[in-house]
This record gives C-alpha cells, sequence and structure tokens, in this order.
C-alpha cells in the first residue's frame, strides 16, 4: 500500500507538523515504504492471538491517596517560552 | 587510570592510590581532548570536579557507597535537575530539566561523579546517531564509521576511555547495537528492572535503560547502583535486586559447565555478514569447550519483529511526543500567529527529519481505519514474538547470536533511505518486544576496507536473569581479552 | 407531525480525592492559577503516572450503587488531541474496558411516574486544565490546576424522552455521588458537569434520529432550557425541510441559546490505544464484596425505609431522602422527638417534620441561601417545637412565628413561648369567658346561624382567636361555640 500526498498532508494535520509543498513528495515515499515494511506482517495468521501491550503480565499497582507535591510554579515557569501572573500565555484562542 | 577497571578504581580510591579528583580530572581531559568525536553535547567538568572533591570527603570519612568518586556520563535522555537536558533534539535545546531522573538520583546516591552528558539520536530514534541535532559521532576505532545508535555518544566515550561507565537507553537495540560497534559492552536489562521516570520517554513499553562498561564486571556494578523498584514508575518491577557484582565471583568453569545455549538459526541466514559470523562462531566455540552444550534452536518470527516494532514504537512516540507543543517548555517558533501556528511551527522547527518521520508512521498507524490492521496486529505479533522466547527458555539457559548483521557502516551511508537504517536493528528488535534482557559483549574483530573494526555478541536470557547473562559474559572476559582492547589513538 | 425526542447524557463528576488521580498534587479548588500543577500534571518530559487508590474505590463503588458491573480488569488508553489545556497532548480516558458497565437507575416523575433509565458505562479519567480568555489582550492563559483531577464520566442509554426526565435522571446521579461521599457535587466550582445528546424522530419511528452533543451544562436548570431549546430548534429545522447536521453545540446560559461550536468541529481522530505508562487495572471479587460492605444507604433503600418507619407518603419520603443531608435532619428531628415524645404521638410529629422539613425550613434555607448543614434551627431545636404543637402548647399559626424567632436566634421554642407569652390557652374556663364574650357582642350572626347559616360558624371560631390573640386552643373553641350556640 502507498500513502498519497493527501494523505501525508491529512496525517500532517493530526500530528501537527507543517509540511512544506516540497515535502511532500518525500514524505509520501519515506512512508509508503515504511508502510510496504510493516505489511509484512499480514504475512501471519493472528486470529485469536491476544494483543501484547506489555512485555511483563504485570498489573497496576495503586498509590494511596496523598497530597505529596508542594507548589513549583517559579521552578517550572522560568523555562516557560511565555507565563504571566502564574499563567502560561499561548496566542488567543477564539472558541 | 582511564584502563583500569571499575573494581580497580573503586579499591584505587578507597585504598588512596589515587583520588576522585585525580581521576575525574584525567577523565576530564581525555574529554577535553577527544572532543573532535562529538560525544558529549553538555560537558560538565566545574561541576564533575566539585562533585569529585565531595566524593574524596566522603572516602576519607569512610561514607562512601558502591561508586563514590567513580566518573560517568549520562545519556543526554535522562532529566539532571539544573543542567540542560537535550534529548539530542532543537526542541529541548533550551531544557534545563527541575527534576532529577530516578537513575540520575540513584547514581548521585551510588556517589558517581557526571562528567558529561552524551550526544545521541533525536528522541533516541536512530541507529547510528546521525539524527542527532548536535551532530554526528565518530566511531573511535574509525572517525569515518558511525558509533551506532542511539546511545551513540555513550558507547563512544567509553570506548575511547573517556569514562569508565556511561548510561544509555535500549528501545530496539540503542545500547547493544553502539556497544557492538564500538566494542564495548553493554546491557540492557529486562523491562522494569531500571526505572523509567525522569528517562524521556520514545516508546513507553519498549524503553529501558541500562548501563555501559569495558565488561560485564563493569556493567554489573552500574547496574547494581541503577536498577531497582520505583514507585513513581507504574511499570517498574517490585523485585528484588541480586547482588550482581557478587555473583560474578562464581568460579569460571563450574558455573559454564552443562548449561545450555540457544543458537537460532534465523540469527545466522540471509544478511548476516559472513566475517561477523566467522567471529560469531568463535565465541560458540569457546563456550563448547568449557562444556556448554550448543542447541540450534528456532525463533521463527523474527522476520516480524521489525515490522512491528516499525508500528508500535512510532505508535507510542507519536503520542509521547504530543506534548513537546511550545506552550510550557523547550522550543517555541517566533512570533506564532494563532495557537494553531504556535503548535505547527514549533514542532516542524523544533523536531528533526526523522522524529518527524516516526511521528507521521505513528499517527497513521493509530488513527481511524488504520487501528485494527497495524497497531493490533502489531501487538498481536509481539505476543508471538514473546512466546518464541518462552519456548526457547524452557530449553536453554541463554541465547547467543551476532549484535548486528555487519559492523560499524560509514557515516551516511544509510542515511538516504530509512528502511535500510531499520534493517540494521534486526537482531536487537525482538527482544525488546518480548522484554527479556540482553547484552553484547566484545568478541572479536572484522576487517573492512583496511580498518578493524569490533563485532559484538548478543547474549540473550530470561526474563530477570541479568545475573546469569553478566556470569556468561564475564565468564567469557576472563578468558578473553577482546573488551580490553582501546581503539589506537586512544590507548 | 408529531416528534418524540430522544436523549442520553453524559455526565463528567469529579472525585473527592485530596489527590490527583496520576500525581501527588492537591485537588483542592480555588488554589492560585499553577500552584496545584506538579511535573506530572505539567506533562514534562519523562515523568510518569501512577494511579490513586481511592479515585479506583470511589468508581467502582459508584458501579455498585447503580447495579452495575464493576470490571474485573479494566485499561486505561490515550486519547489523542491538542489543545492547551491538556500539556500531555493526550487524555487519559478508558475507551474499551471501562471500570463500569450496564447499570440503571430509577426515576420519578413529577406526577409520581416511575422509569428506568439505563446506564452504558461509567469510567475513570483526568480533567483537564483551564484556559482564561479574558485576562489578557492578545493571549489566552492557561492554568493547569485541575489537569489531573479525577473524573467519572458516567454515560446513559439514550432512555429519557423529555427534558423533565433528563434534570430527574440527573438529579439522582447527583444525590448519589453526594450520598456515596465520592464527589461534592458542587456544580458552579464544576465539580458536576454534564452534555447532552439530543435528537428527534417522527413518533412511531424506531430509528433514531441524527444526535447533536450540548456540553457546558452545569446547572439542572441550564439542561433543561437547553434540552428543550435545542428540540425546538431540530423541529425548526426538519419542518421547514432542513437536516440536522451532527455537531458539538454550547449552551450559552447569558442568551439562553444553544449554538454550533464550529471552531471544534474539525475532523475529531483522537487516535485512542493503551496507554503504554499504565497497566490493566485488576479488581478482586473480595475488594468488590468488602466495598459492598460499605455501601451507605441510598436513596432508594432510604425511600422504602422513610414509608415504612415513619408512615410517610410516597411524595414525602422521596423528596426528604433526594438530599442525605435533609434525611439526615429529619431522621435526627425523628429520633430526638421519639426520645421526648408519648409514642403514641410519634405518627403525628414525623408527618408534621417531613411538612416542617419540606415546606417551612426549606423555604427559609431557600430565602436566606443556605444549606441545611448550616440551618439555624437544628434538628432538636425543630424537634422542640413539634412537641409544643404535637401536646397543644401552640397552635400551628402560633409555630411559625416561633419558627421565625427561632431561625432569628431568639432561642429555644420554649424560651420564645415564655419570652412572647405565647402560649395556648387550654384552660376551659377562661376559653369559655371569650367564647361567651363572642356570642354575646354579635346577636345578629348568632340569628343567622340557628336560622341553618352554618357557614357562619367560622366567623365566630376568626372572632374567639383573634380575641385570643391566637392562642386559644382552637379544637376547644370549637367545641365550646358548638355547645353555646345550639
Amino acid at each position: 500500500m502507498s500513502i498519497s500526498p493527501d494523505e501525508v498532508l491529512k496525517i500532517a494535520n493530526l500530528a501537527r507538523l507543517q509540511i512544506k509543498q516540497e515535502e511532500v513528495e518525500q514524505y509520501a515515499n519515506d512512508l509508503s515504504s515504511i508502510i510496504n515494511l510493516v505489511e509484512q506482517m499480514n504475512a501471519v495468521d493472528t486470529k485469536d492471538i491476544l494483543p501484547m501491550a506489555h512485555p511483563l503480565d504485570a498489573t497496576q499497582r495503586l498509590r494511596e491517596d496523598k497530597v505529596t507535591e508542594n507548589d513549583q510554579r517559579d521552578t517550572f515557569q522560568t523555562i516557560a517560552p511565555s507565563a504571566e501572573k502564574g499563567l502560561y500565555l499561548v496566542p488567543k484562542v477564539i472558541e | 587510570m582511564h584502563e583500569l577497571s571499575v573494581s580497580q578504581l573503586v579499591d584505587g580510591l578507597r585504598n588512596g592510590e589515587f583520588s576522585s579528583v585525580e581521576l575525574t580530572q584525567c577523565f576530564v581531559d581525555r574529554m577535553q581532548k577527544f572532543n573532535d568525536l562529538n560525544a558529549f553535547i553538555t560537558e560538565l567538568s566545574e561541576r564533575a570536579l566539585l562533585q569529585a572533591a565531595h566524593a574524596d570527603k566522603l572516602i576519607k570519612d569512610n561514607q562512601h557507597s558502591l561508586l563514590t568518586g567513580v566518573p560517568i556520563a549520562h545519556k543526554d535522555i535522562f532529566c539532571m535537575h539544573g543542567v540542560k537536558t537535550s534529548c539530542g533534539s532543537k526542541m529541548l535545546d533550551n531544557f534545563i530539566a527541575p527534576y532529577d531522573a530516578t537513575v540520575v538520583e540513584k547514581l548521585d546516591q551510588a556517589g558517581c561523579v557526571t562528567i558529561g552528558r552524551t550526544n545521541m539520536d533525536e528522541f533516541a530514534m536512530g541507529s547510528s546517531n546521525e539524527s542527532s541535532y548536535y551532530g554526528t559521532v565518530k566511531n573511535p576505532w574509525n572517525k569515518d564509521r558511525v558509533p551506532g545508535g542511539s546511545s551513540g555518544g555513550s558507547a563512544a566515550a567509553v570506548a575511547a576511555r573517556i569514562a569508565p561507565l556511561a548510561t544509555g537507553t535500549d528501545t530496539g537495540g540503542s545500547i547493544r547495537q553502539p556497544a557492538a560497534l564500538c566494542g564495548i559492552t553493554g546491557l540492557k536489562p529486562t523491562y522494569g528492572r531500571v526505572s523509567r521516570f525522569g528517562m524521556i520517554a520514545y516508546a513507553s513499553s519498549l524503553d529501558q535503560g541500562g548501563p555501559f562498561g569495558k565488561s560485564a564486571e563493569d556493567c554489573a556494578y552500574m547496574l547494581q547502583a541503577m536498577a531497582g523498584f520505583d514507585e513513581k514508575d507504574s511499570t517498574s518491577l517490585d523485585k528484588p535486586v541480586p547482588e550482581y557484582t557478587q555473583l560474578l565471583n562464581a568460579s569460571l568453569h563450574d558455573s559454564l559447565k552443562g548449561k545450555v545455549i540457544g543458537v537460532p538459526e534465523e540469527y545466522f541466514s540471509e544478511g548476516l555478514s559472513a566475517d561477523v559470523k566467522r567471529v560469531i562462531e568463535n565465541a560458540i566455540a569457546w563456550y563448547e569447550q568449557q562444556g556448554c552444550e550448543i542447541k540450534s534452536i528456532s525463533l521463527p518470527n523474527t522476520k516480524l519483529a521489525i515490522p512491528a516494532y516499525y508500528v508500535i514504537a512510532p505508535a507510542e512516540c507519536s503520542s509521547n511526543l504530543s506534548r513537546f507543543d511550545g506552550v510550557r517548555y523547550g522550543y517555541r517558533c517566533d512570533e506564532p500567529q494563532d495557537l494553531r501556528d504556535l503548535y505547527d511551527r514549533s514542532r516542524s522547527e523544533g523536531f528533526g527529519d526523522e522524529v518527524k518521520r516516526r511521528i507521521m508512521i505513528g499517527t497513521y498507524a493509530l488513527s481511524a481505519g488504520y487501528y485494527d490492521a497495524y497497531y493490533l496486529k502489531a501487538q498481536q505479533i509481539r505476543r508471538l514474538i514473546s512466546e518464541d522466547f518462552k519456548k526457547a527458555f524452557e530449553q536453554v539457559d541463554v541465547i547467543l547470536g551476532p549484535t548486528t548483521p555487519e559492523p560499524a557502516f560509514k557515516i551516511g551511508e544509510k542515511t538516504a533511505d530509512p528502511v535500510t537504517m531499520y534493517l540494521s536493528d534486526i537482531y536487537t528488535i525482538s527482544i525488546n518486544l518480548a522484554g527479556v534482557p540482553a547484552m553484547s559483549v566484545p568478541c572479536g574483530f572484522v576487517n573492512d576496507q583496511q580498518s578493524d573494526l569490533p563485532v559484538g555478541m548478543q547474549l540473550i536470557g530470561n526474563y530477570f536473569e541479568e545475573e546469569k547473562l553478566l556470569n556468561f559474559a564475564h565468564q567469557y572476559q576472563l578468558d578473553t581479552d577482546w573488551h580490553k582492547k582501546s581503539p589506537s589513538g586512544f590507548e | 407531525m408529531q416528534w418524540e425526542t430522544v436523549i442520553g447524557l453524559e455526565i463528567h463528576v469529579q472525585l473527592a480525592t485530596d489527590s490527583k488521580i496520576f500525581s501527588g498534587a492537591s485537588t483542592a479548588y480555588g488554589a492560585n492559577p499553577n500552584t496545584q500543577a506538579c511535573a506530572v500534571d505539567l506533562g514534562l518530559p519523562g515523568v510518569l503516572p501512577v494511579l490513586n487508590k481511592d479515585a479506583v474505590r470511589m468508581a467502582a463503588m459508584f458501579g455498585l450503587a447503580v447495579g452495575a458491573n464493576v470490571a474485573e480488569r479494566s485499561v486505561f488508553d490515550r486519547k489523542n488531541y491538542f489543545y492547551p489545556d491538556s500539556p500531555k497532548g493526550y487524555q487519559i480516558s478508558q475507551l474499551e474496558f471501562p471500570i463500569v458497565e450496564h447499570g440503571t437507575l430509577d426515576i420519578v416523575l413529577g406526577d409520581g411516574s416511575r422509569k428506568t433509565i439505563g446506564i452504558t458505562r461509567a469510567h475513570l479519567e483526568e480533567d483537564a486544565g483551564k484556559s482564561l480568555h479574558e485576562e489578557f489582550p492578545d493571549s489566552t492563559g492557561i492554568d493547569l490546576n485541575r489537569c489531573g483531577t479525577p473524573l467519572i464520566e458516567i454515560v446513559s442509554e439514550p432512555d429519557m424522552r423529555t427534558a423533565e426526565e433528563a434534570v430527574a435522571y440527573m438529579k439522582k446521579i447527583h444525590s448519589i455521588v453526594r450520598y456515596l461521599g465520592i464527589s461534592d457535587g458542587n456544580m458552579q466550582e464544576g465539580s458536576f458537569r454534564c452534555d447532552a445528546n439530543v435528537s428527534i424522530r417522527p413518533k412511531g419511528q424506531e430509528e433514531f434520529g441524527t444526535r447533536t452533543e450540548t456540553k457546558n451544562l452545569n446547572s439542572f436548570r441550564f439542561v433543561e432550557r437547553a434540552i428543550n431549546h435545542e428540540v425546538e430548534r431540530q423541529i425548526d429545522v426538519l419542518e421547514e425541510g432542513g437536516r440536522i447536521v451532527q455537531e458539538t453545540r454550547l449552551y450559552d446560559a447569558n442568551k439562553d441559546e444553544t449554538r454550533s461550536m464550529r471552531s471544534k468541529e474539525e475532523a475529531n481522530d483522537y487516535r485512542y490505544f493503551p496507554d503504554p505508562d499504565l497497566l490493566p487495572v485488576i479488581i478482586e471479587p473480595e475488594f468488590i464484596e468488602e466495598l459492598r460492605k460499605q455501601l451507605p444507604e441510598l436513596p432508594t433503600e432510604k425511600i422504602i425505609r422513610f414509608k415504612k418507619d415513619y408512615d410517610l407518603s410516597e411524595y414525602d419520603a422521596e423528596n426528604l431522602a433526594m438530599s442525605k443531608e435533609t434525611a439526615e435532619y429529619f431522621e435526627e428531628v425523628a429520633r430526638v422527638s421519639k426520645e421526648k415524645a408519648d409514642s403514641k404521638a410519634l405518627p403525628k410529629i414525623y408527618k408534621l417534620a417531613a411538612n416542617w422539613v419540606l415546606g417551612d425550613l426549606s423555604a427559609a434555607l431557600h430565602q436566606d441561601g443556605l444549606e441545611i448543614e448550616n440551618s439555624p434551627v437544628s434538628a432538636s431545636m425543630l424537634a422542640g417545637l413539634l412537641g409544643r404543637i404535637e401536646d397543644n402548647t401552640i397552635s400551628s399559626k402560633i409555630a411559625k412565628e416561633v419558627f421565625q424567632a427561632m431561625w432569628s436566634g431568639e432561642g429555644d421554642v420554649d424560651v420564645i413561648i415564655e419570652a412572647k407569652g405565647l402560649k395556648q390557652i387550654t384552660d376551659s374556663g377562661e376559653i369559655e369567658a371569650l367564647v361567651e364574650q363572642v356570642v354575646n357582642d354579635n346577636p345578629g350572626q348568632v340569628e343567622q346561624y340557628r336560622s341553618g347559616k352554618d357557614k357562619v360558624f367560622g366567623f365566630f371560631v376568626g372572632q374567639v382567636m383573634k380575641l385570643s390573640k391566637g392562642k386559644a386552643n382552637p379544637k376547644q373553641v370549637n367545641d365550646l361555640l358548638k355547645e353555646k350556640l345550639k
């Protein structure tokens, strides 16, 4: 299966990546060849095989409901690209 | 001093043969002298010397821990409080981590002195270190060759004797492959053995931190300090950590006699260089001489590992890397016009090509209509691969094969076609899918275009059996000296 | 054309844990921006989630309370989308394997009829942060304090047919989560929010119409209004020959209308997949049994018991049991009364108690904007008042005056009766004197009464009561008047 330039743009949109017009073709080629590699999986019948999400058959450990974190806003916001009055700033969002 | 083993360094420091400041200075000097390797993103010389002075005081006061005063290097993927943690990306070029990864915390507690932060493929995505925003690392054995990836900087630093130990992470071979290509020893532990907290995620269900050292014994020291349950990581193993360093002292011949080594036929088929094959067969012969039973086995789904990996890892990465949006930290584009522009440009300008490619593949594989055909299918294949290993370990103690199909390739040789690059991880990837531990051990050299290049054998163990692997490697290294060879110009 | 409305609700309930669902940051409401957003909540590189035990317990409790199946194995998934109040670029939620499935809930409508509403599922997820659009001229400010607050999203079957049913269902869910103590249910603070899926179809048609989802409904009144508006809008569209577009709409309480949220409409493809940082949550049957034992009495059981123990009407029992605090107040009144009053008098006192709690007390609370927990008239004070009504110390009418005095803090019932001289006159001699005076003063009316105009009797009662300043025992007044006028 191959991925068309249109699909490249659709995926880029979902992933919030900007692909320049002149790169679209290259992406379509690269992604298509990766998908071809991936589709080697189709050679095997996997009917009734339980999908494996984790390497170990472990189960979720639960944490006690305790407040353990204190306010570190100032530390965290020193590395923020834009923050004011304790808020992170982004260009105005119109809902 | 730079050729000493970790146990010799520990003894030397405690016996007062040299101080940690002297030792650290020696490695810091080498770090600066060999900076043309580009193994480091950030050098921490001054900080290291202060740490060393503190270590000396602790040793003097008899307050030392396992590795007090021993210099190490950290892959630039482990968050380190107050220190730039770039993950090899422009996206995090300005990111000063506000907290410590558990691995960093544990090695600090063990008394290690951190001399610097090593170069790596961007967000650990790559097999050659060529995707780093900070440029390619050169292989100390031949500077025209890649060191492997993604932990290329750590492997090159240990190979060039710039650091006795270094941390790495391994998602599809990122510790073992560069260890093999740089002629050193590297271990990927069982998934969950080393905490992932503070280790910047590439593919969460596959990522695992581990040590690089000259020898298995050196790795055992570092693993001892790194491993252990962490309540901050839900996938961390709640199992006691064995005393790796003591287990190594078991006597050579007793421990190997009668052990069964599985040799998977799929690891010796097409694609494996004849020269590499010969070197691996020599290693197998050595084990046979020690009284091991060599058993031919099959891991029938090996071929499916790469296809499955290139769905699972990109899918997880496409989601893991969504947090890099230019809002709370990291790179933000200039003058964003609106929210959409902020996202699109920050991410497009902040990520490199390979990272974008994998985000795109992962996004595609998870998108509506494709989930079952790709993601679910890959997870089913993952189960098949893991069952291959389970079956094999019913009959054998360890599995032995090559770590890579060929020695270090030339810089630029595989960058044009991503798929060719992906295929170089054929022998390492299935191990991550299963989650079992494995290591790469230097076992000889091949000559390629008048250049001697190291070869690594891969030892694969059953879940939680790192000590068995370390033992197998250690016995080998007691009798061979491949791991003692250093590249010319770095002696 | 006759249209039928089909409504399904998605209710988001914040759980009353101290810390977040996946981090150790506090969930307290109202803190300064971003002071309760820790490294995990901010989605810093390398951080990992660890699940809060109490969030799991609370979700399971809810499941038991609605007779649902609490899954032995549930799985957390990532819902991927970009928005500044979602710092990781995904929300941790549950898609395929939610913790609660297949419950039901009975609602009672205004005409006393009952209806069972199906609960499809309830899953655990994390809340998002808040976007503040008004703070800066050219920027939106992001406060991530709310990020990671545990939520259960309760999804109903499309079983409701009117806005009234939807509100009754929502109130019942609200009542249950408060009973269980798993949420404060505070709607102003956003602890309890609702999205309504609304569609219409010609009456008798089996197939569902196209639905819209209206978001941002944070009061019972808004839910009712928004649904009614949306139904009207859909009828207008269809009757003018248009078609309904499946979309997300926003209820604007100020303008009292719903409008399309075009900005959020671009093809959402959330790319759900199991979160690799979290493992499957396993709930052992023993844990469920333990929880079942800890379940408090819920409204349905309480209504049955109230009817039995206090001989209350369906209506009174239902209304008292709706709020846990109201029910507790009522039972406290009953308990205190039982200690003091004669057992024969109790049925009357219980009925009085129900009337007072749902009537005068509720009205006074409403007027002063108070919750019943903060009522100036405590349960034992009200019991005291009811006791005095029952033993004829005061009449029901005087009781209202005493209640107002108690409300203003003038003291207990007896203190007020004493101070204001409100004690009922029960001395028959004294009443007889009053009766005689009224009969003598109004010969014309006496004439009328005796000639068969029974209605005039009320006039005499009123006059006697007036003369006694309302304190005469009405029954005695009645009896004596009848005697005198014979």
